[in-house]
């Protein structure tokens, strides 16, 4: 059997998406049984466990990272339901799902300082209510950041996982054949939303479960989000997993390596707790389908429009905030404005951010041009196959802090200790199954008869895809390019780990400074990094409508 | 000189389970109609002929072409011509572009630009060279389509349907257009309908599949 190009692209990203995260568990496990190689601590592996449970707090750490994971996911997919069934099928539902993507690409850090700007106690919400309706003319006692049960960074993960989800959704709606199914309930009588969570959501959700995993896994063990919102006294396992990793005392690596191995192990039992819980909730929306009860689902609706406004108020109004720190002079604390204006950050800082910024755009434009020739060659081998799926969410699934240094000790292995060529590598393992998420649904809707027409032209199969598939999709690919990049920007944990401290981007620098606490440099950064992630949205958008201007069957149909 | 298209107990079979087969000689400059009710596998015929099968269904017989047999080649050696009931034509490039498409290479530019602008006017749309598909009338959309196949300089033709989206009056217009520039240069032409006045127009040997 011959290797077209295809089936090279095909088994390339394949080896791809399993075999870093399969490296950094073997990594990880071998350093957690203490073999990682030049480092003889000598620790044996019974010891290494009971340094790991006998660690200060480390109780507490292991049950925030539970329930605060669970607790985002949950939230997350209740937000994107009501959502959806209240509000998925209208006019303005259409209008405002194009809005969707590039709330998916404000990082997760500049997300998370947004949110920081808005809930600290001399926050922005504080400052709008002071003092006419709490009587502070001083920033409150409050803990409110770091709060010990972790609410504000599930708030944090919330805000960033919902559009996540409500775009995986939106498109399961056709597979999941909502718009006939909703024709048929709404004949029965049921209202929308109660129509739609009895007849559509059952089979929307088993298209989305493995991004739904994907989201209960990332809420358990986000390094960012944590570092920005989280307790610190003591902080969610990742953090402590990463302080371990980077101590100066080589023997806490083992430790790290064994903690890793216990956030892994706190992801499976959440996920099957999670498996338990959908089964549960099937039977009880059995019987309630079977009650028969109809109702007009106007409560859905209602709140379906306030948890969308709300969470992309929280975004817009986060980096707003982000903005104006950054260009604010005296700011004195229940004024709601600045009082005075100053560019000192900006100057200061402008060389080292429009220098940092170029690199980090730059890394995340050659690592999404690889992943995209990677994904489009495989798609171009024809419909993925199921366990191709699969292996797309594998990297999403698995906790980063879990596999990343297990990774890193492998690329370590064959020369590839810290730089550029490193941290781009990482970068691909989750831009990767980003593109093929993107793509795969474009790339099927083409209508099959084309290929047919093509072939009987006599064109090639590269003529085909260059003449045909490439500009028939400019428009998904553009998109495809626009989100690559913002999951590239927005990495935090890979840059970190494999930069070596000699790679900074955006995102490294501006949580290299969270601890600093300046809140104009902070919301310099901050929103540096978040217009890295949108700048490529704009162009996508703005591209197929200017190389197709005079092309009318390009935009509908 | 053209050859006849001849399919040699041609059976599509969905995983092991045969559900039609057909035996048939398409002579050139004359079309051959297969008929049957929708579902009867026509389409799935023609996808055998183009190489094109879905996964999941398969093949056997022989499909020839005078004697070269055509089952080992890839879709886009075949060089068989297909219109579907949709004018499919590519919305990202002029009308002129999609009949430049299927202009077998080689030429000066100007030679090919006329080839193209002469079989527009052979159907009526002398300067449309530069407009874009989507704004073209459904009986404009057609005539381009059946020039763009015919451009690329096909050794037999499929028809799928090819009318069913036409209104009466257009359909009869464009059926004998059709016809007649697939006789006029000695195809053999396959047509696959279940309309049978579709059939009667053809005026060729009917072959019905239950």
């Amino acid at each position: 059997m011959t290797l077209s190009p295809s089936r090279l692209f095909f088994w390339l990203t394949v080896l791809l998406l399993g075999g870093p995260v399969l490296a950094g568990l073997i990594g990880v496990v071998a350093g957690a049984l203490d073999h990682v190689p030049g480092l003889q601590t000598a620790m044996p592996a019974g010891d290494v466990w009971g340094a790991v449970w006998s660690w200060p707090g480390i109780g507490r750490s292991v049950t925030l990272s539970f329930w605060t994971g669970l607790l985002a996911a949950l939230i997350s997919l209740a937000s994107a339901t009501i959502i959806m069934a209240g509000w998925s099928g209208t006019r303005s539902f259409t209008r405002a799902r194009q809005w969707l993507a590039p709330f998916l690409a404000v990082p997760h850090a500049a997300a998370a300082f947004g949110i920081a700007f808005l809930i600290a106690p001399s926050g922005w919400i504080a400052r709008a209510i002071s003092p006419w309706l709490t009587g502070w003319d001083r920033p409150p006692d409050l803990l409110i950041l770091g709060d010990p049960l972790g609410l504000a960074m599930v708030l944090g993960l919330v805000v960033k996982e919902l559009p996540f989800l409500l775009l995986m959704m939106i498109a399961a709606l056709p597979q999941a054949k909502a718009a006939p199914s909703m024709a048929v309930v709404t004949a029965l009588g049921y209202g929308c939303a109660r129509g739609w969570l009895l007849a559509v959501f059952p089979a929307v959700y088993r298209q989305i479960r493995l991004p739904v995993y994907a989201v209960l896994a990332y809420s358990m063990s986000a390094v960012d989000a944590a570092l920005i919102l989280g307790p610190t006294t003591p902080p969610p396992i990742a953090i402590v997993i990463l302080r371990w990793a980077a101590d100066p005392d080589l023997s806490l690596r083992a430790l790290a390596s064994a903690g890793a191995l216990v956030q892994l192990g706190l992801v499976l039992v959440a996920l099957v707790l999670w498996r338990l819980g959908e089964i549960a909730v099937a039977q009880l929306g059995h019987s309630l389908a079977e009650s028969g009860q109809r109702g007009s689902g106007r409560a859905a609706e209602i709140a379906a429009a306030k948890l969308a406004a709300t969470s992309g108020i929280f975004l817009i109004a986060g980096l707003s905030a982000l903005a104006l720190w950054s260009v604010a002079g005296a700011w004195p604390f229940p004024a709601f404005l600045p009082e005075t204006s100053s560019s000192r950050v900006w100057a200061s800082h402008g060389a080292r951010l429009v220098e940092t910024g170029a690199a980090t755009l730059f890394l995340a434009f050659a690592v999404v041009a690889v992943s995209l020739s990677l994904a489009l060659g495989s798609l171009e081998a024809g419909p993925s196959r199921r366990f191709l799926t699969a292996l797309i969410y594998l990297p999403l699934i698995v906790p980063q802090v879990t596999f990343l240094p297990g990774l890193q000790a492998a690329l370590l292995t064959i020369g590839l200790g810290s730089g550029a060529l490193p941290v781009g590598l990482m970068h691909l393992v989750f831009v990767l199954p980003y593109l093929l998420l993107v793509l795969a649904d474009p790339f099927n809707a083409l209508d099959p008869r084309y290929r047919t027409i093509a072939a009987g032209l006599g064109l090639s199969p590269a003529r085909q895809f260059l003449r045909l598939r490439l500009p028939l999709l400019l428009a998904p690919i553009a998109g495809a390019v626009a989100v690559g990049m913002a999951v590239s920007i927005g990495q935090y944990l890979p840059t970190l780990l494999a930069g070596g401290g000699r790679v900074p981007t955006l995102t490294t620098e501006a949580l290299a400074l969270a601890t600093g606490g300046d809140r104009r440099v902070i919301g310099a950064y901050g929103l540096a990094q978040a217009m890295a992630a949108l700048a490529p949205f704009a162009l996508a958008l703005a591209l197929p409508r200017i190389v197709w201007r005079n092309r009318r069957g390009m935009f509908h149909g | 000189m053209a050859e006849p298209l001849i399919l040699k107990t041609l059976t599509i079979s969905a995983g092991v389970a045969p559900f039609v087969s057909v035996s048939l000689t398409a002579a050139p400059g004359e079309i051959t109609t297969l008929m049957g009710p929708s579902g009867s596998g026509k389409s799935s015929i023609l996808a055998a002929i183009t190489g094109t099968l879905p996964d999941g269904l398969s093949a056997t017989g022989d499909i020839l072409l005078g004697t070269q047999n055509l089952s080992a080649l890839p879709a886009w050696k075949r060089r068989i011509g297909i219109l579907f009931q949709d004018d499919l034509l590519f919305p990202h490039l002029s009308v002129g572009g999609n009949l430049a498409l299927g202009l077998a290479p080689g030429g000066t530019r100007s030679e090919r630009r006329g080839r193209v602008e002469q079989a527009l006017a052979e159907v009526g749309l002398e300067g449309f060279a530069a407009r874009d598909p989507a704004t073209l009338s459904g009986g404009q959309k057609a005539r381009v389509a059946l020039m763009r196949v015919l451009l690329s300089e096909p050794r037999a033709l499929l028809l799928d349907e090819p009318f069913g989206s036409l209104d009466a009056e257009l359909r009869s217009q464009i059926r004998s257009l059709v016809f007649n520039h697939a006789k006029a240069r000695g195809l053999p032409t396959l047509l696959v309908t279940h309309d049978p006045q579709d059939a009667e127009a053809a005026g060729g040997p009917v072959i019905s599949l239950r």
